[in-house]
């Protein structure tokens, strides 16, 4: 039998469900197994040792009285970027080091109320700004596979958790690829649900009309447990849809009959790495076994998406950022001289690096004279992507491709040059400009390092999305295989 | 005079929610420090905001009222700047496009003719908070009370011309977003205040002259002091070879003048773009004609209806009519009484009774006397029972809270005497008593009349009818 920390949430599920374990005796297993490996990982950022054990008991309760569901007592992790009430809610900044919440996020909410664990905070680049995990004010995060790799970004302290076997699942972010792009560099399912799906209350806000939680798991059938739970409508959230939430475990089992399948023509362009492109298709070649047809499509303003992602997200997170101001919670510097010291210093000690980098993009993007250069061009641009997706969408239901042109790269690699770290998410990012639906599933390796297959279904889509998906891992067991090292 | 003032207001209208514009957080004034502050109005990491959907039918009131357009779809925008004060470092307003936009008003002007004002726009927005600058030992203290607190600015075109200008503007708009229920035109909470755009150009010229911005004026009276001076100002540092600098400026009242806040250099790039927090606001043609017919008959319509229907001069309508409440009292006396008695009832408003609620500091709504009260007492005028003098002795009666007028006139025999038979002994005896002046009379001293009715209303005790004493004493000496 496959040892806890190997199992998939469905599996753990079950055992729960046949008495083989408590939630007591799982969430055990899961702190010990942090406590054990997270100095190797810098996976967490908080470990919340009491407050999870006292959950798992009370879930442990709950399946006495026979009122069990079906994500009661099962241990996750989530991104620190979700406000937990009574709990350090850092993004991954200085800012908010020492920042507790006075409230929970929907998303915390919900899955508290579905009777989840919670085991701790995730490490992640700073306010969910990066694509490797070195922009975190608390360290890098290793990726399991190969330490002197990154896990990827910005979800990267979810993706490695779960990989390593410390959290069976982790919830996640996903502006850019944030949570697909660690999930293929981790050899996880990741998905990155419908814009409005889930909503964003209490989660820290990085680029508000491109932020999408979602989630870091196994397989598709966990994903589609957790999104049950996380996914609908919230009267505090204006962006969040009214769209009915279907039981996505439920369409697992129902995968359309000829499912037609987008190959677009530049996701295979040069920038891809020829190993990835191989394995993609392989993968692409086991759906059509499954008697999938495959079409080229293209999307021509794809190629767009990265600098006008790179356009739209600093100018909001200017804004967002703006509230970290030094006056009413976050970081605030030492004995200020006067308002503007207090400005400057809180801001200039409490942001890093890259956060800064994009603050002053979004300023400059926005300011009077650049805007409709920039801002709008942007806008512009973005609804031309959109389009593009509706128009491929006519043809076929779901796209196919790769997550990110290659597997992990080592630590340090790209942090020299932005912009190189930035294509790193060009797969990603045009998903999130459109607000599609994307999930990345492991299909292969490369030298020994994981490589992602990245699904894009239309919008709401999301039922067919992890049918394809499960499918693919019913014929397949990429997704059950785990770093050695932590096995 | 050879220079031209051209002005233009942007008023700020507290729209009269009791939950703020993006949170449930309550708007009543004066609560203590941060108490009604929420996560959304301090603006904590992962908040969100949710529109309040009553500003938006409030915003359209207005607009409807004012013939503005009213936008099938408008947009709130982030408008960026760091201030202590400002929870979120920006304020969610509307830039862009508007809720209403491209209406105007009438206002009286002082040589009885009319103008029409434009109304560039109107659109919603949050309040900031307040900085306590005072006992905090050299530190600042931040009230959140009022952040997120719904605005309606209201922005004008620059086709105001003078100072008496501005100020009849500025009262049209106050009584029209009473009159709608949309604000609670305080002033002194700050719930109404105008910002104003003042430049000046030589007649003729139809360029405009570099302006400067007078912030937070929140008093009729300020305002029409604080232009006058900035006019002055800027008319002497042109006249004295100098150039006008745009430029924020703040008025003293208490010394009296204007001084500069901040410069057009060192202005805010407020890099405004719509928030990805708030869907477009769209707004349904169903929607805009529910609205429209649920608007009451508004301030204008209803002072020409006063002068058509009671046959009041229209100063008198337009007095009436400078509140809902006004209007809606004096029409409750005027039907009560017969439509001759119209014109009385409207000199008893607009003069007994507004000097009691003035010396009493009542409003209009909580008269000691009641409308369907005034009616009883203008009908007892108007048929004879008493004159007009008696009757101001009957109202201030009323006003003690002795009763109603006839109880009052009754228990006081206050019931004019109208009986000629016992009016001419009354003459007879007065004549008798004054030879001496009757025969001043007869000689031609016709003043002495006063003297006469005088004596006859002094015997009376003020019961008699002056008209009746006047043609009665006319007869016995002529």
């Amino acid at each position: 039998m496959t040892t806890l920390h190997a199992d998939t949430l469905a599996g753990l599920a079950a055992r729960l469900a046949r008495g083989e374990c408590s939630s007591v005796e799982l969430t055990r297993h899961f702190l010990a197994r942090i406590a054990a490996h997270d100095d190797g990982l810098n996976a967490f950022i908080s470990v919340l040792e009491t407050r999870a054990l006292a959950q798992a008991e009370a879930a442990d309760r709950c399946r006495a009285r026979g009122e069990a569901g079906p994500l009661t007592g099962l241990p996750i992790a989530h991104k620190d970027i979700f406000c937990a009430r009574d709990t350090r809610t850092t993004c991954g900044s200085r800012m908010l080091e020492s920042f507790v919440a006075p409230y929970d996020a929907a998303v915390v909410a919900r899955l508290d109320a579905a009777g989840v664990v919670t085991l701790g905070k995730t490490n992640m680049d700073e306010f969910a700004m990066g694509s490797s995990n070195e922009t975190s004010y608390f360290g890098p995060v290793r990726n399991p596979w190969d330490p002197s790799r990154v896990p990827g970004g910005s979800s990267g302290g979810s993706a490695a958790a779960v990989a390593a076997g410390l959290a069976p699942a982790a919830t996640g972010t996903d502006t850019g690829g944030s949570i697909r792009q660690p999930a293929a560099l981790t050899g996880l399912t990741g998905l990155k649900p419908t814009y409005g799906r889930v909503s964003r209350w209490g989660m820290v806000a990085f680029a508000s009309s491109l932020d999408q939680a979602g989630t870091l798991t196994r397989s598709a059938e966990d994903a589609a447990l957790l999104l049950s739970a996380m996914a609908g409508a919230d009267a505090r959230d204006s962006t969040s849809v009214e769209a009915e939430v279907p039981d996505y475990r439920a369409a697992l089992e129902t995968p359309p009959e000829r499912l037609r399948i987008g190959v677009p023509r530049n996701f295979f362009d040069d920038g891809l790495e020829e190993a990835v492109a191989v394995t993609v298709r392989e993968a692409l070649a086991e759906f059509e076994r499954q008697g999938a047809e495959l079409v080229e499509v293209d999307l021509p303003n794809l190629p767009l998406s990265v600098p006008t992602y790179y356009v739209v997200a600093p100018a909001e997170a200017s804004s967002n950022l703006s509230r970290f101001d030094g006056v009413r919670f976050g970081h605030r510097c030492e004995d200020p001289q006067d308002l503007l010291d207090l400005y400057e210093r809180s801001r200039g000690e409490g942001f890093g690096a890259e956060v800064k980098r994009r603050i002053m993009t979004g300023t400059y993007v926005l300011s009077a004279g650049y805007y409709d250069a920039y801002y709008l061009k942007a806008q512009q641009v973005r609804q031309l992507i959109t389009a593009d997706f509706a128009r491929a969408f006519e043809a076929v239901d779901l796209l196919m491709g790769p997550t990110t042109p290659t597997p992990a790269f080592e630590l340090g690699a790209k942090t020299a040059d932005p912009v190189q770290m930035y294509l790193n998410d060009i797969y990603t990012i045009g998903v999130n400009l459109a607000g599609l639906p994307g999930i990345s599933i492991p299909c292969g390796e490369v030298t020994g390092l994981p490589v992602g297959l990245q699904i894009v279904a239309p919008h709401f889509g999301e039922p067919a999305l992890l049918a394809a998906a499960h499918r693919y891992q019913q014929a397949t067991d990429w997704h059950l295989r785990m770093p050695s090292a932590y096995a | 005079m050879k220079w031209e003032t051209v002005i233009g207001l942007e008023i700020h209208a507290q729209l009269a929610t009791r939950s703020k514009i993006f949170s449930g957080s309550a708007t009543a004034y004066g609560a203590e420090p941060n108490t009604q502050a929420s996560l959304v109005d301090l603006g904590y990491p992962g908040v969100l905001p949710v529109l309040n959907a009553e500003v938006v039918r409030m915003a359209v009131r207005f607009g409807l009222a004012t013939g503005c357009t009213i936008a099938p779809r408008s947009v709130f925008a982030r408008k960026n700047y760091f201030y202590p004060d400002l929870p979120k470092g920006y304020q969610i307003s509307q830039y862009e496009l508007p809720v209403v936009h491209g209406g105007y008003l009438e206002i009286d002007l002082a040589d009885g003719g009319r103008k029409r004002v434009g109304i560039t726009r109107a659109h919603l927005e949050e309040d900031a908070g307040k900085s306590l600058h005072e006992d905090f030992h050299g530190m600042t203290g931040i009230d959140l009370n009022r952040a997120g607190t719904p605005l309606l600015e209201i922005v004008s075109e620059p086709d105001l011309r003078s100072p008496d200008e501005a100020v009849a503007y500025m009262r049209r708009i106050h009584q029209l977003v009473r009159w709608l229920g949309i604000c609670d035109g305080n002033m002194q909470e700050g719930s109404f205040r105008c910002d104003a755009n003042i430049s000046i150009r030589r007649h003729g010229e139809t360029r405009l002259g570099t302006r400067t911005e007078l912030k937070n004026l929140n008093s009729f009276r300020f305002i029409e002091r604080a232009i006058r001076h900035e006019v002055e100002r800027q008319i002497e540092l042109v006249e004295d070879g100098g150039t006008v600098v745009q430029e924020t400026r703040l008025y003293d009242p208490e010394r009296d003048v204007t001084r500069p806040m901040r410069s057009k250099e060192e202005a805010n790039d407020y890099r405004y773009f719509p928030d990805p927090d708030l869907l477009p606001v769209v707004i349904e043609p169903a929607t805009v004609e529910a609205i429209r017919a649920s608007l009451p008959e508004l301030p204008a319509a209803r002072r020409e209806r006063f002068v058509r229907d009671y046959g009041l001069p229209d100063y008198d309508a337009g007095v009436l009519t400078a509140s809902r409440e006004l209007a809606e009292y004096y029409e409750a006396a005027a039907g009560a009484v017969p439509p001759p008695a119209a014109k009385l009832v409207a000199n008893w408003v607009m003069g007994e009774l507004t000097a009691a609620l003035n010396r009493d500091g009542l409003d209009i709504g909580s008269s000691r006397v009641d409308a369907p009260a005034l009616a009883g007492l203008v009908a007892r005028i108007h048929d004879d029972t008493i004159s007009g003098k008696i009757a101001k002795e009957v109202f201030e009666a009323m006003w003690a809270g002795e009763g109603d007028a006839d109880g009052i006139i009754e228990a006081r025999g206050l019931k004019q005497i109208t009986d000629a038979g016992a009016l001419e002994a009354i003459v007879a005896e007065v004549i008798a008593a004054h030879p001496g002046q009757v025969a001043e009379y007869r000689d031609g001293k016709h003043k002495l009349m006063g003297f006469f009715v005088g004596q006859v209303m002094k015997r009376t005790q003020g019961k008699a009818n002056p008209g009746q004493v006047n043609a009665l004493i006319k007869a016995a000496l002529e």
